[in-house]
């Protein structure tokens, strides 16, 4: 006990809400020493498994031979599509259409048929070489171009948004454009790969360690995949090497065969694909075709826009249905679109089937929104900057969404008037162009897009969350709750909460592995979600009990529930003052409850995907960059020479984290929309299946100079999480900056009469191409 | 016959290990993992690409004792012979405190998911060991081997520059005990035949390795595994007996005699880099170019053109300097133009049983002028796309009195430009004849699609590059091309 102390006190406590806290396994990233699955120590007698992919496109099994597969070194077993004692299908939507293993029909090339099981991992893949398939080969389709996006088969429902009559406004529109855009798809290339290992209970219960930002789901998949119930699956994760949407399902095909070989062969069964095998056999962010047609008037101000977002789904619907419903949702980006009407065509092919990928059809979206307003000022010989400001959503007027919801929390103009600024915009468009008139060869390129990214998962019911909060009689808390930890923050963000509201140093806060034995039915890490509905639920459990701690001492000190106060460390009780641990001690004696279970679930939203009404999302992050690059019109190559951002966090939980996030989530759209690219062969076989083939950015191609701020002044307009704003994926379309700028320096070739056309990946073959076409045009003009 | 050993030795971080029953494809990342359970070095390709498994290898080379970044994927046990292999678990004081480069790491928030930083923290370690306060240009190189997915890299660089706050590199326990592991080393070297089963053999000199390989002409020689590594990674190829030649000193020498640049096979990227960058500058920047540091650290020259890889990066401008390879089987040498080197798509001029010894470049006549352009997708550690190597000369009259093309990417094998050159050769060296001569390349050249680049594509830039070596040759204000400053 100690009495009138407290100007001694620290007035803060050391990792609160707000502070620039290292992430909580910082240290033990750089020594080596933080657990990924990899690295936990193997039950002796841990056996390895091993995929065998089909190497057709399309096909019909004829025969498969495994005697050679069964008789090599170490081989314990092989596992086919009879072997799944329960149900063969992963399909997280219930469409049955995703076999772990398929037993007669190959849909893509790469497509899992068997897995071996051997007592090391190099026996386990030598083995595999050795299968003889034979195939019935049918006919195939890799690429969308061909396609029509409204005959040919879907692999799930498409959507319509529709508001005012489109096409009425763009016929009476004095201008109008009408053009087709390639937008290519990008693996995840989480530097961890897949991986999961399972290890067999008594009662045929069984453990999984997973790399899944989705424990819950992989948990339901292990179950039905075994037939046994949920409560028999515990799935496990306390990092992942990176996720960014590629383990949201797709490691339920891992942790599926671990759990069948292990429980089959009562032994322990890890599973860590060789990263080819991991790029050839799992999803990625869905390649689009836009197609588009709007109208406009002679100031820029589009009258009315009409979009097709025909998407390569592979051959199941895996999350295709979400993801191009947000591709709809993003298809106005911060633009209002006085008549819309955005369909979607998520179209079925022979190749892997896409899935998530941080903002989850978003970004294509957005793509789409600004390719229209850069052909809009193409058209009028305008600035696109002048187009964007033309076209913001207002805040009282011109404020409904194509899917009709309000925007309510507008900030865009201030955001983009502040960066045009800060960036020197016109100055630099002007140098530019000087420096463009009098460069045969190099040519600079500059642009400022906008962002406005939809927060909450489309499907309401995934907007909920779990936390578990104990505090033990030392002070310490442990906490837990069902967000998973790729490496965003989010344990900490959490963290930082809980220690806010106990008003204890963040040191005293451990949280702990994510598990569905500790929080059940919990939903994706996904949707840049994490912090957002995790950290409400952990706040909720740490409300409670400190209820349970005022009602305590109220009662026992008899002074009025508010003179219970929560201070750094320690807690005040009328006139007395306790440290925590203390305090918590003499609330055990007294037989308080010290643990509590959090909930949350997002209020407001509500979606009615038949009328494509509703409010699909709770709030709105938004942000803008401004890019500037330079590209050598004989090769094709490019630099990014310059990049600034502005970008509303909200009040940030945490702005070293929220920077980060940024910072990545650019590099990673710019790599997305320039030198990654995925390449199918004759065949229809991904040839850029590993990262001497597929390139994503490296630290020389990041932005040469790269300002990045948060916007001081923004505060989340609804009470999320102290104010603050989700932050995984909106800066990622922030990219979109530099194609734009290549766009830009690619039509200074030809004085920008003529309009680039740039698709994207913009690799430099892409860049040198469009200014080959340039030239050829202008010369045909002249 | 010089005397055998049974077993191979090296020092792991801070303990001796003696290895008798080694597999001559078991990788020092496995043995790092699943025999040491030392879990710090992760996998996240298995083929040199993303740096994640980055080690230093210490080895006694021309200047005593260095520690370079390799990548422990692809890098065989067999090859380590009196080294000291140090991972990241070996960084940390023994009081438990962070090293300076993981520290500033930490402080500088340079890791998201953490599972490329060990990698990182071992690069920035062996950079920050040869330069204290490196400039960015030097940052981003010593970084191009390893890839980051969550960072952007940013915050990566920062800590690079502000390591040189936490600590100097003189306190380090590498440096601090350099003299007592060197002469262990040295020890070790004692200049025995390694031999494993007969399965593994590390010759004891380049004359013992010309005996073993005419003895066994169907065994695989490893030099610096860059290719060979992926072979067993990838591909699961046996590449039983395997001799590895990567330590032979006689094989690593350079010299210069009567204008002739003798190199030998055993060459690594990263000491050519420095030792050809002052003779040929352009050859320097190549290099930089070549993989990442860590593939420059163990790559050879001699490996890259024993490959015979049509995308091998140092063919090109050998051939335009008209390079010799000099090649030995036994006690028997020859020495052919290195372009004659290559036959035909994986067909090369080598008897079975003969090796690269040498490569021997005449040092460019005065007057000369040497471009050598690579294309590819991604800036820093790509595969040639297309690459270009010109050597000529202009005489008084500005008319091209001499010119060598040769490129890569563009046919089955590395190749001449003929029918360019003969464009070229004795014109006036003007745009108008340089136009005249883009038109040869289509005679000259055949190029293929695949996933780095379209047939039209590797034509075109091909062509363009001889109009940037023009533009380049008459000087101008504006810029011929871009820049992103390589380190000097
Ligand atoms: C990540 C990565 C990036 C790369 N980037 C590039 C690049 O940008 N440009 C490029 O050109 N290459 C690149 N490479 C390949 C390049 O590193 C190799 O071609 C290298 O030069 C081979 O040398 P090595 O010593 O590693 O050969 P090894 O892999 O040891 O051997 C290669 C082949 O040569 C044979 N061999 C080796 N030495 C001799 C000899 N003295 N005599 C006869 N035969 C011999 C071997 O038996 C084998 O067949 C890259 C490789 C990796 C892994
Ligand atoms: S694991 Fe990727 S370079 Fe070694
Ligand atoms: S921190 Fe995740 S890959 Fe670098």
């Amino acid at each position: 006990m100690n009495k009138h102390a407290s100007d001694l006190k620290p007035e803060k406590i050391v990792g609160g809400v707000a502070t620039d806290q290292r992430h909580e396994s910082a240290h033990k990233h750089v020594s080596g020493t933080a657990v990924y699955i990899d690295d936990i120590p193997e039950p002796a007698g841990t056996l390895h498994g091993c995929l065998g992919l089909s190497t057709v496109a399309h096909g019909r099994i004829r025969a498969m031979d495994l005697s050679a597969v069964r008789a090599a070194p170490g081989v314990v077993a092989v596992l086919t599509a009879a072997d799944v004692p329960g149900e063969n299908d992963i399909s997280p939507t219930g469409r049955h259409d995703e076999p772990i293993l398929t037993d007669e029909l190959v849909q893509f090339f790469g497509q899992p048929v068997f897995c071996v099981i051997a007592e090391t991992r190099d026996q386990a893949r030598r083995a595999t070489l050795k299968a003889e398939m034979t195939y019935e080969e049918l006919s195939f389709t890799v690429d969308i171009g061909a396609l029509d996006p409204l005959n040919d088969k879907l692999v799930t429902p498409p959507l319509t948004l529709k508001r005012g009559e489109a096409g009425e406004a763009i016929r009476q529109s004095p201008h109008r454009i009408k053009g087709r855009m390639r937008v290519g798809g990008q693996d995840h290339f989480y530097l961890e790969g897949h991986i999961a290992m399972a290890i067999p209970g008594e009662d045929g219960d069984v453990a999984v360690h997973s790399s899944t930002q989705h424990p819950s789901e992989v948990q339901h998949m292990v179950s039905h995949a075994l037939g046994v119930p949920s409560h028999a699956v515990t799935v496990e994760v306390r990092r992942m090497g990176g996720g960014f949407g590629g383990k949201e399902t797709q490691s339920n095909l891992f942790a599926a065969l671990a759990a069948i070989a292990a429980r089959k062969l009562g032994r322990a069964v890890k599973i860590r694909p060789d990263r080819d095998d991991d790029m050839k056999a799992t999803g990625k962010r869905h390649d689009f075709l836009i197609s588009y047609e709007a109208g406009f008037d002679d100031d820029g101000a589009v009258q009315g826009v009409d979009f097709t977002f025909a998407a390569r789904c592979g051959y199941s619907s895996d999350l295709s249905g979400p993801v191009t419903d947000r591709a709809l949702f993003h298809c106005d980006n911060t633009y209002f679109w006085p008549a819309v009407r955005a369909q979607s065509a998520p179209l079925y092919t022979n190749t892997v089937s896409n899935t998530a990928f941080r903002g989850f059809g978003g970004p294509q979206g957005m793509v789409g929104a600004e390719r229209v307003i850069e052909e809009v000022a193409f058209a009028l010989g305008k600035d696109p900057l002048e187009i964007r400001k033309r076209n913001f959503y207002s805040t009282t007027t011109r404020n409904v969404t194509p899917y009709h919801q309000t925007v309510e929390d507008n900030i865009i103009e201030r955001l983009v008037s502040e960066l045009e600024a800060d960036a020197e915009y016109w100055r630099r468009r002007r140098t530019i162009q000087a420096f463009n008139a009098n460069s045969r060869v190099v040519k600079r390129g500059l642009a400022l897009t906008p962002v406005k990214f939809g927060i909450s998962f489309t499907a309401t019911h995934y907007n909920q969350a779990g936390a578990l909060v104990h505090v033990y009689t030392d002070g310490s808390v442990h906490l837990n709750h069902g967000g998973t930890e790729m490496g965003q923050g989010l344990y900490l963000k959490v963290a930082q909460v809980v220690a806010e509201e106990f008003q204890i140093d963040l040191s005293n806060v451990k949280v702990t592995a994510t598990s569905t034995g500790k929080v059940p039915n919990t939903s994706a890490t996904a949707a840049s979600s994490g912090s957002d509905l995790n950290g409400m639920a952990a706040q909720n459990a740490a409300q409670q009990i400190k209820a349970r701690l005022v009602d305590f001492a109220a009662e026992k000190f008899s002074v009025p529930a508010d003179q219970v106060v929560f201070l750094p460390n320690r807690v005040r009780v009328g006139n007395q003052e306790f440290t925590f641990a203390d305090f918590v001690r003499q609330a055990y004696m007294a037989r308080v409850q010290l643990s509590a279970a959090g909930f949350y679930k997002t209020p407001k939203i509500h979606w009615d995907r038949d009328k494509g009404q509703g409010r699909p999302f709770y709030y709105f992050a938004y942000g803008a960059a401004c890019s500037e690059v330079s590209i050598d019109t004989l090769t094709g190559e490019y630099v990014v020479e310059r990049v600034d951002v502005l970008h509303d966090a909200g009040r940030s939980l945490n702005r070293a984290i929220d920077l980060g996030q940024i910072e990545g989530g650019f590099v990673q759209g710019m790599g997305w929309l320039t030198t990654e690219e995925l390449w199918w062969d004759e065949r229809g076989r991904l040839r850029t299946h590993a990262p001497s083939t597929y390139k994503i950015p490296l630290a020389s191609d990041r932005p040469k100079i790269f300002n990045v701020k948060l916007a001081e002044w923004p505060e989340n307009a609804e009470p999320s999480i102290h104010r603050s704003k989700a932050v995984g994926e909106p800066p990622f379309p922030l990219a979109i900056s530099v194609l734009h700028a290549l766009s830009d320096a690619v039509a200074s070739v030809a004085d920008h009469r003529i309009f680039p056309d740039l698709d994207a990946p913009a690799t430099p073959e892409r860049v040198l191409m469009a200014v080959e076409r340039l030239k050829r045009k202008a010369k045909s003009l002249a | 016959m010089p005397a055998i050993r049974q077993h191979l030795r090296f020092i792991l971080n801070g303990e001796d290990v003696s290895l008798s029953d080694v597999a001559p494809d078991a990788t020092l990342l496995d043995f790092l993992r699943i025999k040491r359970s030392l879990k710090g070095t992760k996998e996240g390709c298995a083929e040199g690409d993303c740096g994640a498994c980055t080690v230093l290898v210490g080895r006694l080379g021309r200047d005593g004792l260095v520690y370079e970044s390799v990548n422990a994927c692809i890098r065989f046990v067999g090859s380590l012979d009196a080294t000291h292999v140090v991972t990241v678990e070996h960084l940390r004081g023994a009081n438990g405190a962070l090293h300076p480069v993981q520290q500033a790491m930490v402080d500088c928030h340079g890791s998201q998911c953490g599972f490329c930083t060990p990698g990182f923290v071992m690069s920035l370690y062996a950079l920050w060991m040869r330069h204290a306060r490196p400039s960015l240009a030097a940052i981003e190189e010593a970084l191009q081997g390893n890839l980051c997915r969550c960072t952007g890299y940013e915050a990566i660089i920062r800590a690079a520059q502000a390591i040189a706050s936490y600590g100097e590199a003189g306190n380090d326990p590498l440096v601090v005990e350099r003299a007592a592991i060197t002469e262990r080393l040295r020890v070790w070297r004692d200049g025995a035949r390694i031999d494993c089963g007969g399965r593994l053999i590390v010759p004891a000199s380049v004359d013992d390795l010309a005996a073993i390989f005419a003895e066994n002409p169907k065994a695989t020689l490893v030099a610096g595994s860059t290719d060979v590594g992926l072979w067993v990674t990838k591909y699961m190829r046996p590449i039983e007996p395997a001799v590895f030649i990567g330590a032979l000193d006689e094989m690593k020498r350079v010299e210069t005699h009567d204008g002739v640049l003798r190199i030998g096979a055993g060459v690594t990227y990263s000491d050519a880099r420095k030792i050809l960058g002052e003779k040929i500058p352009e050859l320097g920047k190549l290099i930089a170019r070549i993989g990442g540091e860590q593939v420059r650290n163990m790559g050879t020259l001699g490996g890259n053109i024993a490959n015979g890889s049509p995308i091998g990066d140092m063919p090109p401008p050998l051939i335009a300097l008209d390079a010799r390879v000099l090649l030995r089987k036994g006690s028997e040498r020859r020495e052919l133009p290195l372009e004659d080197f290559f036959l035909a798509y994986g067909k090369q001029d080598r008897q079975p049983g003969e090796f690269v010894e040498a490569i021997h470049v005449p040092l460019p006549a005065p007057g000369t002028r040497l471009a050598v352009h690579k294309v590819t997708k991604r800036r820093d550690e790509d595969i040639t796309a297309t690459l270009g190597a010109f050597a000529f000369r202009l005489d008084t009259e500005n008319r091209v009195a001499a010119i060598r093309i040769a490129c890569g990417g563009m046919a089955g094998t590395p190749k001449r430009a003929l029918g360019v050159e003969q464009a070229l050769l004795g014109q006036r060296w003007c745009e108008d004849a340089v136009l005249a001569a883009m038109e040869r390349y289509a005679d000259d050249f055949t190029p293929l699609s695949d996933m780095r680049a379209s047939a039209e594509y590797r034509m075109l830039a091909a062509r363009n590059l001889l109009m940037r070596v023009y533009l380049e040759s008459v000087s101008g204000k504006a810029p011929v091309t871009i820049a992103r400053d390589v380190a000097a």
